[in-house]
């Protein structure tokens, strides 16, 4: 092995432009690999972060995901009983407070009651429809971020006004509203309910900011026309990342639907899984493209070193070990190349950290968001230092072929 | 009691194609161990295509090779490889040295692939060679830094280096001086000598003639086979 690294080593170092020109294609390959890695990815992050402070981590609604199985179905394998609907039953989940210290006592993190419908808004001649959650101020900031997301007012402000309600910045400025004003609230029964804005929140998603309104648990159970229902616990995790898993224990246990935050943005989340295959698709691309200096390298080294190949085959080396030559000389290419990938990668992420943009889902000025990970570092050496050897085999393969014979042949 | 170190038998080397080309055809021979055999023949006749296949750097295409008794008609090229590091040592008519590697690099280069022997055995026997081939003030230096015939001794020392039991050498004196042709022959004689099996072929019919055995090729068949005394005859015959 000593033997082939010293080899490979005379033959590199015999070429010092040409083996800086690989190098530099490797490591500038690396480089932006890992500088498209950490934007896409701090990107991503930023945007699950808001996601994930914005919605419950999951929402336990009365609803269940299918019709009960019939008693006569269980009975009589021939009865089958569609298009059963909850007729005349009361919504609501059914003692809700011992659910939620039921689903306390294990849940890793916290849990609220909430009172979910939907209404239109009327303004000045605007009507929207809204989505109306109605909370307890006191036990909304254990499962959400909505205190910290207000623009004007405060949570508590809600109990001030009358039938007070918390709307979204984006949707305020559609309807031309200001805080202390009065809109007309229309429920699905017919209820019409004078309700002056007590504050302005701002999640950073359209989406919620848009259609998204706040009142206390009392207005939306008025709204309904159901008083003291409480149809909706929402929930808070420690780890946002297991609220698929906790979900289904907590579908299990209640028999409620438990949505995670996953599942309520699948569609989102499925086009993120698009973007990531793209972008690797195309990093890959980029890896691949980069290890195209270090190809020619090998193939006009093993071009120029076809005697050689043959006199050391001649002698008897074997020919994978001949082989094995050229594919460390591309290791040597690739692995200083990927050092200097990682250092030129740092460096134009921790360039573009400093470079601020306008975040139009914030309104505001940031840093663009970068993602550090020991991860990127290694996978786009591992990938790029196999494209190298990649590269390398190829032509090494074909010219260890050779048959010395042939070679001496016609040296002679 | 003299021991066969190579044997040939109805060797037949072919080259298939649009016209087949015969370039040995049948050849039967055993070289004793230490003997000095003398290929001779006019070009064209397949003296370096029957070293090829003495040496095992060619396969027969019928045809059996033993050396030292192993029959070698059924190994893979992986294993003729092997038999070549530690049993054939080979010199051209060319140096084919590595150039970017001193004398000393590039006699250890066989031992150094072998992987037989201490990195500190290999020096010191490598420099030995050297040494006795009249080197020893060339070891460090490279190829492009040494005369024809010095180069030609330094790939002499590199066939020698794993103590084969065959010398196989195509032309080794062809692109030298007379001066640096004695030279080598005379090392080569030693070699044999010394108990090493030496094949060389030659053009020189001066050179041939102090071979223990000289064999004439003719398209591909020995045409003649002189004892050492007879070399005289032989070298009217060619002229
Ligand atoms: N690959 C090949 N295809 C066809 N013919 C070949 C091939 N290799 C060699 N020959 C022919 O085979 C014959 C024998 O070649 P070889 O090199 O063994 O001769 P030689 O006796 O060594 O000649 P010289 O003294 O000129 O070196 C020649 O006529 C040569 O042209
Ligand atoms: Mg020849």
């Amino acid at each position: 092995m000593k033997l082939l690294f010293n080899i490979a080593w005379t033959h590199v170092s015999a070429r010092v432009r040409q083996t800086l020109v690989g190098m530099a294609g490797v490591a500038m390959g690396v480089g932006f690999t890992i500088m498209m890695a950490g934007l896409m990815q701090g990107s991503q992050i930023d945007f699950l972060r808001q996601l994930v402070d914005t919605m419950p981590h999951i929402t336990v609604d009365d609803e269940r995901r299918s019709v009960p199985t019939q008693p006569a179905e269980q009975e009589y394998a021939a009865v089958q009983m569609a298009d059963i609907a909850n007729v005349g039953k009361r919504p609501g989940i059914k003692y809700p407070e011992s659910v939620m210290s039921s689903l306390r006592s294990w849940i890793p993190g916290d849990v609220a009651p909430s009172v979910g419908t939907s209404a239109i808004i009327d303004h000045g001649g605007a009507r929207i429809g809204i989505t109306l959650t109605g909370i307890d101020p006191r036990r909304e900031v254990q499962v959400s971020k909505l205190g910290s997301q207000m623009r004007e007012g405060k949570l508590d402000d809600l109990s001030r006004a009358p039938n007070g309600i918390i709307v979204g910045e984006a949707l305020a400025e559609k309807l031309g509203v200001k805080t202390g004003n009065t809109v007309l609230l229309v429920g699905g029964q017919g209820t019409r309910l004078n309700s002056t804005v007590a504050g302005l929140f701002r999640s950073g998603l359209k989406r919620v900011d848009e259609s998204q309104i706040y009142s206390l648990a009392g207005t939306a159970q008025l709204m309904m026309g159901q008083s003291g229902v409480v149809n909706q616990l929402r929930l808070r995790l420690n780890d946002p990342m297991s609220a698929q898993k906790v979900a289904a224990q907590v579908e299990a246990q209640t028999g409620y639907r438990s949505v995670s935050w996953q599942e309520a943005n699948a569609d989102l989340l499925s086009t993120f899984t698009v973007r990531d295959f793209i972008v690797l698709t195309v990093m890959g691309a980029m890896l691949l493209t980069s290890s195209f200096a270090t190809y020619n390298i090998i193939s006009t080294i093993t071009h120029e070193k076809r005697q050689d190949i043959a006199i050391m085959k001649s002698l008897g080396m074997r020919e994978y070990a001949v082989r094995r030559i050229f594919i460390i000389e591309s290791i040597i290419i690739g692995v200083v190349g990927i050092l200097f990938g990682w250092i030129l990668g740092y460096l134009l992420c921790y360039g573009w950290s400093k470079i601020t943009i306008f975040n139009p889902l914030t309104g505001t000025t940031v840093p663009l968001q970068i993602y550090y990970s020991a991860m990127h570092y290694v996978v786009a050496g591992g990938i790029s230092l196999l494209c190298c050897a990649g590269a390398a085999y190829f032509p090494a393969r074909k010219a260890t072929r050779v048959h010395p014979v042939d070679i001496i042949r016609g040296a002679s | 009691m003299t021991e066969v170190a190579l044997q040939a038998v109805e060797l037949v080397r072919r080259i298939e194609g649009v016209v087949s080309h015969t370039l040995v055809n049948g050849i039967d021979l055993a070289v004793n161990r230490g003997e000095f055999v003398a290929i001779t023949g006019p070009s064209g006749s397949g003296k370096s295509s029957l070293l090829y296949l003495l040496g095992l750097l060619d396969a027969p295409s019928e045809g059996e090779i033993m050396i030292c008794g192993q029959p070698t008609s059924k190994l893979s090229e992986t294993e003729r490889a092997d038999v070549r590091l530690t049993k054939c040592g080979f010199v051209f008519q060319f140096h084919f040295l590595l150039p970017e590697f001193t004398s000393l690099d590039n006699v250890l280069l066989p031992m150094r692939a072998a992987g037989r022997m201490t990195e500190g055995e290999m020096r010191e026997r490598g420099l030995a060679l050297l040494g006795s081939l009249g080197l020893g003030e060339h070891a460090n230096k490279r190829p492009n830094q040494l005369s024809g015939g010095q180069r030609q001794r330094v790939a002499i020392a590199r066939a020698l280096a794993n103590r084969p039991e065959i010398i196989v050498a195509d032309e080794p004196t062809g692109a030298l001086d007379t001066a640096s042709t004695e030279q080598v022959f005379s090392i080569l004689r030693d070699i044999a000598d010394q108990g090493q099996t030496v094949i060389v072929v030659t053009h020189d019919p001066a050179l041939a003639a102090r071979a223990d055995r000289r064999i004439h090729i003719v398209d591909g068949k020995i045409a003649e086979i002189i004892g050492r005394g007879e070399g005289g005859r032989v070298c009217e015959m060619a002229s």
